[in-house]
């Protein structure tokens, strides 16, 4: 589904933005929060007052410039990582704003009833405003009268209007859509500056980006890192002086560059806000980075069973002939019970009907016998002859008889289909019965695949319905989720996530009706539905614009895919210093020590040409690998410990290997162009 | 090398494993304060301590407030410890007629018996008199080693415990595993080591009359009680200066074979033990074989390394197979390489070979075993929490690749734990490179240093990663008892020990509060072969990283030097 915040703006724009926000950044003040990157260019500064001072001092500097060139470089691919990522952030923002128009809302006096010009800015929560046909939604509210189709592409991206009503749980309407026909009267709930337009903005755009918890935690193993590589590179002076060698700063401060963990240091904001960006691409909002990533560690995932793990009607599957009846006409009474019958039960039957052959034509004459309360049955007359459907009691009595004087063949059907969890329906022709319709709940297609999938992340899913314990369990049983919870209120959503939580789980969950609040604010991951009500929207901490429930499993998606790629890129990093080391320290003791030419295991063709190398490819792997970043590391349902080897190889044998090849390559290049 | 060597080699090995299995299963009892088939002796002792004491042994006591009691306790102690050997010439039980240390070097030996180091820049029999071994430092020796022990245990409760707030109480842990666990072994090793020979009077010395007729003093004393609690509690300082290589110490294969052993055993039972009071019996066995896979390596680089001769030695004629230098006669190569391993890893520091005479390569992967932090299975308890500290570091890089915010037994590892673990990890090269570097450039520190080039910067290093790692084996060749190397080296002992004590206390606070979580299919397992050998690639990698460039200019030069037969 295309979506408005999806659509963003030119490449070669978002490029050229990119580029010149990565200038910008070279404001150390801007770079505090890294403290990898904010080394980085600490060490290009003082390359290059080097290399200003070789200038003065008539000594060679192709080998200084180089250095700092090289150094600055890291910096602005390291900034331009970041760019790009919240590039596609803003161009999202620029054309959410477009939908935020001011119009003139037409406020309810609460006196006299008359409506009132005003600004939508100066609207206030708890003001009643009537929105007509062509009308722009002018604040975000819950509809108190009427009902109306809104169009709500502005936010979702989807043009097909969708019917809004007061009371129920289609009730909330958002600022910024368009009532396409027919009036509401809405009671404004959110301020001007703090709508659910205004949130959105500020989230695609990062303004509210904080850094996320495991965010910090490696932000703290990458200074920590730094600290160690620091002291090793300034003890090195002590050191190197004792056993008379003679190191150059500028060297050694490029040393340390290459050691320190640029790489994911780099990449590591470009990681998250990719995260959000990903989310988004499914359509989904989260109000902070903090839910995606509880999203990839989720334990528990409930899911309503109506909608998300069934189809929501119950489906007629089968229609078995009581004794004496052809199959056939079992299944012809069926059809003519239900010909008059509108409702989706009876519709299925219908569909049942077509494909196993049997097609019938309500005659012009025939009398359709509506259900009520009191008869509980439905059915069809024509002159004499008469069908009827029903519960199996409800057709006894029409048939004046007992439940106990059926066939027994017919009581042991009704009795396997309600132990299956199925409603068994009785259908009479005449007075006689002549079949039971099995009609059951069905399981959608796919969804047993990916709970098996959720099961291999570690998800556990728990199916929570109103059906009785029974009806429950069979469903749950043919969708392969792992628990249920029969007979469910709000109450005991609520209550069920807390035990979990107590059981230190973390627990998602989708929702949209306003009972459903108390439980998605209480879920550590609480996807409220677009369509749903404000206060579901309020207590949630992602909104899917799509409504779709099952969304939820690409969520939980993504949100480990970040951590993944965080992990993968780090190890990388880490491991990339092996080979660095073999690169460098030859290079720095060869002079003043030639038996320890013996380490140049690469076989760098000179002590320069190897330290340019290494900061070369230090700076080049950044941008190497900013594509990896934002799209993140896939991730694959094949068990944890699957998943490791697989990463591991990948990013720490792959991260051991690569820079030995790579900086190979690169001082083959810089020593046949006589760079060093 | 031949296979005698190497089956020397996994007997020591296995057997340390083997005994560290039921002493760990022992020491959980003790910890959790269960019932022991000793309490009826001990148990009216214990009680005793606790009356005369006013310490209500249940009371469980906040991370804060363990640590807390913990450095008061090891401050007290410090200070009494410098008293009696500034004065033991004014005390009894003096034969010999000792002055008194000089401050500095009073200063240095009370921090390094407090700290479980034993870094000794004096040689104990010129110049400590009995009541000095015996209730100064050998006292330091079972309460040093318990307060290490008890810093495990109260990690182990952390990783038990689900939204805890108490570690257990100090006080019981301390006195309870010097009197259940370090006393009875000592009393039965110490048995078994009067057995094979080891010396144990309060004579100061015995009067022989050698075949030229000379009278000849031979230094005796309490030898065999020090030396199993210097073993088993990986204190690692000798009742004699040349330490196990003395023929009292250590006089024959059987006496070395049980020092090997008992300076492991306790560092194996405390994983193990972790492992019961922690829940989680599987992943403490991973951490024991990767202990055990390190260290059967760092045995096999290091007897590769001392049976070869130098080409320089072969060339001139000189020496032929095997290569004897630095090693003690009556134990050779295999024996001496596995003891090196296993005291550099255990952070013992006993030595039974000439370390500063090994080859560059044999010495150097002495040095690196110490440097990877003494975890292998390190001190007393201080190994114990140094691979968890590892192990959570490895959980945290490693475990994001699973896509879940890690965990290891259980518990969430966070920003708060990733700040401590870190911490903990930067004192070992902040002190050592930091030290070294400022030393390497002192002519007052170079005054000490009886080599030159690599080698001298190889002692140097050395001796601050010895000091830190709280080993306490000294590489020889450095005169370190000037007031510059006693105050460095005890400088660089109180931080290898008690700034890392006081980021893993915190962290076990903080990982106390955490909920417990049960394993799920997503949870990266922490007891496979997957995690042994990840645990093993950080340790080596995160090791390697950090000292790489030193090793460079140290062992590592000298080696090729050595190959290229220029050495100094």
């Amino acid at each position: 589904m295309p979506s408005a915040i999806a659509k963003s703006g030119s490449q070669r724009a978002m490029l050229g933005r990119a580029t010149r926000d990565a200038f910008v950044k070279l404001d150390p003040r801007k770079l505090t929060g890294n403290p990898v990157i904010l080394a980085t260019e600490v060490v290009a500064a003082l390359a290059t007052i080097s290399t200003i001072a070789a200038v003065f001092g008539h000594q060679p500097i192709l080998f200084p410039l180089q250095l700092a060139l090289w150094l600055w470089a890291t910096v602005l691919f390291a900034n331009f990582a970041e760019s790009v990522a919240e590039g596609r952030g803003k161009a999202a923002a620029d054309s959410l704003r477009s939908a935020r128009v001011d119009t003139m809302a037409k406020l309810v006096d609460p006196q006299t009833g008359a409506t009132v010009p005003t600004p939508a800015h100066k609207l206030e929560v708890g003001q009643i405003v009537l929105v007509e046909a062509g009308d722009a939604v002018p604040a975000d509210g819950e509809i108190v009268e009427g009902v109306a189709s809104v169009n709500e592409a502005a936010i979702t991206g989807e043009s097909a209007p969708v019917i809004r009503e007061s009371g129920g749980d289609r009730s909330a309407v958002t600022g910024g859509t368009t009532v396409v026909s027919d009036w509401i009267k809405v009671r404004v709930t959110a301020g001007a500056g703090s709508s659910f337009l205004d949130r959105m903005i500020a989230m695609v755009e990062g303004a509210d980006r904080r850094k996320t918890p495991n965010e910090i935690a490696l932000a703290v193993l990458l200074a920590g890192l730094t600290l160690v590589f620091l002291i090793v590179v300034v003890t090195l002076v002590g050191l190197g002086a004792y056993s008379g060698v003679k190191l150059d700063p500028v060297v050694l401060g490029a040393l340390f560059v290459c050691l320190i963990p640029t790489t994911i240091g780099g990449l590591l904001s470009a990681i998250g806000i990719a995260g959000m960006d990903r989310l988004l691409k499914f359509n989904v909002l989260a109000t902070s980075g903090r839910a995606v990533e509880a999203a990839g560690d989720v334990d528990t995932l409930l899911l309503d069973k109506t909608g998300t793990i069934t189809f929501g009607n119950r489906m007629a599957t089968e229609v078995i002939a009581a004794p004496g009846i052809p199959e056939g006409a079992a299944m012809r009474a069926a059809l003519m019970a239900s010909l008059a019958d509108e409702t989706p039960e009876g519709r299925s039957i219908v569909q049942l009907a077509r494909e196993k052959g049997v097609v019938a034509e309500a005659p012009a004459d025939a009398v359709s016998i509506p259900f009520t309360a009191t008869t509980r049955l439905s059915g069809l007359e024509v002159g004499s002859l008469t069908w009827r459907k029903g519960a199996v009691d409800a057709v006894c009595r029409h048939l004046k008889t007992e439940r106990a004087h059926l066939p027994r063949e017919v009581q042991a059907a009704v009795d396997r289909i309600a132990r299956s969890g199925g409603t068994p329906l009785a259908v009479a022709e005449g007075d006689r019965l002549v079949g039971v319709i099995h009609l059951k709940d069905v399981v959608k297609p796919g969804v047993k695949e990916r709970f098996a999938d959720l099961r291999r992340m570690g998800v556990r899913t728990v199916m929570i319905t109103g059906d009785n314990p029974v009806t429950a369990a069979s469903i749950a049983s043919e969708a392969g989720v792992d628990d249920f919870l029969a007979e469910a209120t709000p109450e005991d959503k609520l209550r069920m996530i807390r035990e979990e939580q107590g059981k230190g789980r973390l627990v998602a969950m989708c929702g949209d009706g306003a009972n459903d609040a108390p439980a998605l604010a209480q879920a550590d991951v609480g996807v409220a539905m677009q369509t749903g009500t404000q206060a579901a929207r309020e207590a949630g901490n992602m909104v899917d614009l799509d409504s779709d429930p099952t969304k939820v499993i690409e969520i939980v998606e993504v949100g480990k895919q970040m951590l993944i790629t965080r992990g993968a890129l780090t190890t990388f990093s880490i491991a990339n210093d092996v080979a660095k080391y073999f690169a460098i320290i030859p290079a720095l003791f060869v002079v003043s020590m030639p038996s320890l030419g013996a380490m140049n295991v690469m076989h760098l063709s000179s002590p320069e040409s190897a330290i340019l190398s290494a900061v070369i490819f230090n700076a080049l792997i950044i941008i190497a690998l900013i594509p990896l970043a934002l799209k993140g590391v896939k991730y694959r349902a094949i068990g944890a410990q699957a998943l490791l080897t697989r990463n591991l190889l990948i990013y720490g044998l792959g991260g051991i290997i690569a820079p030995f090849v790579g900086i190979k390559v690169i001082d083959l290049i810089v020593s046949s162009l006589h760079l060093a | 090398m031949n296979w005698q060597g190497w089956a020397e080699i996994a007997l020591t090995l296995g057997l340390a494993v083997l005994l560290g299995w039921p002493i760990g299963v022992y020491m959980a009892r003790v910890w959790e304060g269960r019932s022991t088939w000793l309490d009826p002796v001990l148990r009216p002792v214990e009680r005793l301590f606790y009356a005369a004491s006013g310490v209500d042994p249940t009371k469980g006591q906040g991370w804060m407030a363990y640590l807390g009691a913990l450095l008061a306790f090891n401050a007290a102690g410090f200070f009494l410890l410098y008293l009696i050997l500034r004065a033991q010439g004014l005390l009894p039980l003096n034969p010999m007629h000792f002055a008194g240390m000089s401050p500095h070097l009073a200063f240095n030996t009370a921090i390094s018996f407090v700290t479980n180091t034993n870094w000794q820049s004096y040689s104990g029999e010129s110049t400590l008199s009995n009541l000095s071994q015996m209730s100064g430092l050998t006292v330091q020796n079972f309460v040093s080693a318990a307060s290490g022990i008890a810093v495990a245990a109260a990690l182990a409760r952390a990783f038990a415990a689900n939204r805890g707030e108490t570690l257990g109480n100090f006080w019981a842990d301390l006195t309870r595993t010097t009197l259940y666990i370090l006393l009875p072994i000592s009393v039965v090793f110490a048995i078994v080591l009067v057995a094979s020979g080891v010396p144990q009077t309060l004579m100061a010395h015995i009067d022989a009359h050698t075949l030229e007729g000379a009278k000849q003093g031979i230094s005796v004393g309490p030898v065999a009680s020090q030396e199993i609690i210097k073993q088993l509690g990986t204190n690692g300082g000798g009742f004699f200066g040349a330490n196990s290589a003395h023929p009292f110490e250590n006089p024959n294969a059987w006496s070395n074979l049980i020092e090997e052993i008992a300076m492991n055993a306790v560092g194996f039972g405390c994983v193990i033990a972790f492992g019961r009071v922690a829940m989680a019996g599987r992943e403490a066995r991973a951490l024991v074989i990767a202990m055990v896979v390190l260290l059967v390596g760092a045995s096999a680089a290091i007897y590769a390394s001392e049976t070869r001769v130098t080409p320089a030695l072969l060339h001139a004629g000189v020496a032929a197979a095997p290569n004897m230098e630095g090693k003690e006669v009556r134990f050779g190569a295999p024996s001496t390489a596995v003891w090196t391993a296993m005291t550099t890893g255990a952070s013992d520091g006993g030595v039974n070979g000439a370390l500063e005479s090994f080859t560059p390569l044999g010495g150097g992967t002495a040095m690196f075993m110490i440097k990877l932090g003494e975890i292998l299975p390190g001190g007393v308890g201080s190994g114990l929490y140094g691979i968890v500290v590892m192990a959570i570091i490895s959980v945290f890089v490693a475990g994001l690749m699973v896509g879940r915010t890690p965990e290891y037994l259980g518990k969430k590892i966070e920003a708060r734990e990733v700040k401590y673990a870190v911490l903990a990890t930067l004192i070992l090269p902040v002190t050592i490179l930091g030290f070294a570097a400022v030393s390497a450039v002192s002519p007052i520190a170079l005054k000490s240093v009886s080599a030159t080039g690599p080698h001298g910067l190889t002692e140097m290093l050395y001796a601050y990663a010895s000091a830190v790692g709280n080993n306490g084996s000294a590489f020889g060749g450095l005169n370190a008892n000037t007031p510059w190397w006693d105050t460095t080296l005890g400088i660089a002992m109180a931080l290898g020990r008690f700034a890392y004590i006081v980021p893993v206390m915190a962290m076990a606070g903080a990982l106390a509060a955490k909920p417990k979580l049960q394993p799920t299919a997503g949870t990266l397992p922490t007891h496979g072969l997957q995690f042994i050998g990840l645990l093993i690639g950080l340790i080596l990698i995160l090791g390697g990283l950090q000292y790489f460039p030193p090793l460079a200019l140290g062992p590592i030069v000298e080696h090729f030097q050595m190959l290229s037969a220029v050495s100094h």
